[in-house]
């Protein structure tokens, strides 16, 4: 069955009947295309969704100041509550077996100039732990650390794309820079996987900001980091504890939801992983009905090419080819069609993926789409099998058929 | 060679049943040439398909070269059409994407006989006919007539102890066909035995012997001088 001969036997047919090899070829090489294609670009969407998430720490609670809408306790609503430094430091007494590190974020617009340049940056004031609620990697120098905090030091941690606008080419490194009228040394350069917006950001104690701006002690935002340990429902707890503390200090009613508000990551991730699922599962699904429609496809024309050939299979019975000679010809050859054109589909589909690369993720949120091999793979040699299959019942009818009425169809 | 004894064979229409086969009695020796003539209905082309395994009868005995043909699945067919029987048909029955040479040489393939033997002895009878310069061509390509000489050398190829044609000159004007009679005499002059169906009284008498069906029975059999194809040529 597997000799020379057959083969050549083989390759003549296929040689010589080009429309009909084309068409059953291009419908598994465009079905593995689409199917390696789609789940590819499902995958790529998922990697967007997973980048946009991860790329702050997760173990992390920002909690915000809001404006009252109850009466409580003597005081009116619509009062703008405000954190102080006080609050970090009740934080870290209240709850020190859940935390990593608190640290605040007062954020400012400021104008910065070195030497001839200057631009408008963010300049926010944090404490050391900052450095991990925003992942944040420096490149080169270091990060703002207790002691500089303290001391209410002027050092600032600047992003890459500001030393790339102020300083061009030149190193920033204990270079001084002009921060909305104060001049903070640079102490490190950092980059960050957020992008761009992130990149353009600058870094400097929440205590010097404090100092310049008349020795307040007011803070915009304040970020608490819990024990990862703590998993998911430990971060639920601590949220809603953290929640009542707040609303008790700050005299706020307890029904009150716009006093404070708690950003949870933990949260948003659950759900966000949820999201991912779905989108995985919706992509699995179109995957599926690729796959189905190239099953039907190629055993239409399994059918197509029996109903074609039925008078040469009555020839080369008459001459003496016996069942199994028949349906072998007619299988081996659609097996051959579909494994080649089925392996060139895929190898297209995964160099598409492959050449996309990240020119999707601004427009199309689909970042370096890929197929896990395996599962093209899978999904080629289905659909050789199926199209195997949906030609062995029209093969085998086909080898049944008394020569003489083959020979009689016209 | 051939034998057949009380040989039945009914095709049903619908509802009706039609005889076509009324019991046929019919031996032939080796090395003879027989025309089988009738009007259309007669019976002779079912009779031929039976002889040639391409069909089955309802009832009767049919011994070809000592083997009873009985209870054949389709495989076991298959193999006897192959070791046994040529086929020249009307229509020639050429595969169309195939050369001449690869359409002598596909019963070789299914005797599994080694590529190049097979294509030497395709050629070697494509010779005999005539064709060897047209061994690359299509069917498309020729014309009827060498198309014919194709089918019976594709039919010659395999060595096979009868020859059966089914009008195998049907489909052609007169010159080609008594070029198309002429080989056959010919293969006949080799020794080989032939079984020829036609309804045309002259090629009929190209041959050594001719039985007549009528109404699915044999109402004559009888031996005639054989008028060579060669004269007409």
């Amino acid at each position: 069955m597997f000799n020379r001969d057959t083969w050549n036997e083989i390759f003549e047919t296929i040689q010589k009947n080009k429309l009909r090899t084309f068409l059953s070829g291009f419908t598994v090489a465009l079905g593995i295309l689409i199917f390696v294609s789609l789940f590819g670009l499902g995958n790529g969407l998922i990697n967007t969704f997973d980048k946009f998430f991860q790329e702050d720490a997760t173990n992390v609670l920002y909690l915000f100041p809001g404006k009252t809408t109850l009466p409580y306790k003597g005081y009116k609503s619509s009062r703008r509550i405000e954190f102080e430094n006080s609050d970090l430091a009740d934080i870290k007494k209240n709850f020190p077996m859940f935390l990593e590190y608190v640290t605040p974020r007062i954020s400012r617009n400021r104008l910065v100039k070195f030497e001839e340049e200057s631009d408008n940056y963010t300049t926010t004031g944090v404490d050391w732990g900052h450095q991990f609620a925003e992942k944040t990697i420096i490149m080169k120098g270091r990060y703002l650390n207790v002691e500089d905090i303290k001391k209410k030091a002027k050092y600032a941690v600047i992003g890459r794309l500001v030393e790339q606008d102020l300083f061009g080419s030149k190193n920033a490194l204990g270079k001084y820079l002009d921060i909305g009228g104060s001049v903070f040394k640079v102490i490190g350069v950092f980059q960050d996987d957020g992008g761009d917006r992130e990149e353009r950001g600058i870094y400097v104690p929440y205590t010097t900001l404090q100092l310049i701006e008349k020795n307040t002690d007011k803070i915009d935002q304040i970020v608490v980091a819990f024990k990862p340990e703590m998993g998911y429902m430990g971060a639920m707890a601590f949220e809603s504890s953290l929640d009542k503390f707040f609303k008790d200090k700050k005299f706020i009613s307890p029904k009150d939801q716009n006093g404070i508000f708690i950003r949870n990551v933990a949260d948003q991730l659950e759900q966000n992983q949820q999201f991912a699922r779905v989108l995985q599962i919706i992509v699995a699904f179109v995957a599926f009905g690729t796959i189905i429609a190239g099953i039907i496809g190629i055993s239409n024309i399994m059918v197509f090419v029996v109903k074609e050939r039925t008078k040469e299979l009555g020839i080369r019975k008459a001459l003496g080819a016996t069942p199994n000679a028949v349906i072998s010809t007619i299988l081996l050859e659609s097996v051959f069609i579909t494994t080649i054109s089925g392996f060139t589909g895929m190898l297209i589909g995964i160099a598409l993926l492959t050449s996309l690369g990240e020119s999707l993720a601004e427009d199309y949120f689909i970042t370096n789409p890929y197929i896990n091999t395996g599962v093209a793979i899978f999904a080629t040699l289905i659909l050789i099998i199926f199209g195997a299959i949906a030609g062995y019942i029209p093969a085998k009818r086909a080898a049944r058929i008394k020569p003489i009425v083959a020979l009689r169809d016209e | 060679m051939i034998e057949i004894k009380d040989l039945h064979k009914s095709y049903k229409m619908g509802s009706n049943v039609l005889h076509v086969l009324k019991g046929i009695n019919f031996t032939v020796e080796e090395g003879e040439l027989v025309a089988i003539m009738g009007s259309s209905g007669s019976g002779k082309s079912t009779l031929l398909n039976i002889l040639g395994m391409l069909d089955v009868a309802d009832s009767g005995e049919y011994t070809l070269d000592g083997v009873p043909i009985k209870n054949l699945n389709e495989t076991k067919a298959a193999n006897y059409r192959n070791k046994f029987l040529g086929f020249v048909f009307q229509s020639f029955n050429l595969i169309n994407y195939k050369s001449a040479l690869e359409n002598v040489a596909l019963p070789l393939y299914y005797q599994k006989v080694p590529r190049k033997e097979r294509q030497e002895r395709a050629l070697k009878y494509l010779d005999q006919v005539g064709l060897k310069e047209w061994a690359n061509h299509l069917p498309s390509e020729l014309s009827g007539g060498q198309n014919q000489r194709v089918a019976i050398a594709r039919a010659m190829a395999s060595e096979p102890k009868v020859l059966l044609a089914d009008e195998p000159t049907g489909a052609l004007d007169s010159t080609t066909s008594y070029e198309v009679m002429d080989l056959i005499q010919k293969i006949n002059d080799q020794g080989n035995t032939i079984l020829v169906v036609t309804h045309e009284d002259d090629i009929a008498h190209m041959c050594k012997r001719i039985v007549y069906l009528k109404d699915g029975v044999i109402v004559e059999d009888k031996k005639v001088k054989q008028v060579r194809a060669s004269a007409h040529v």
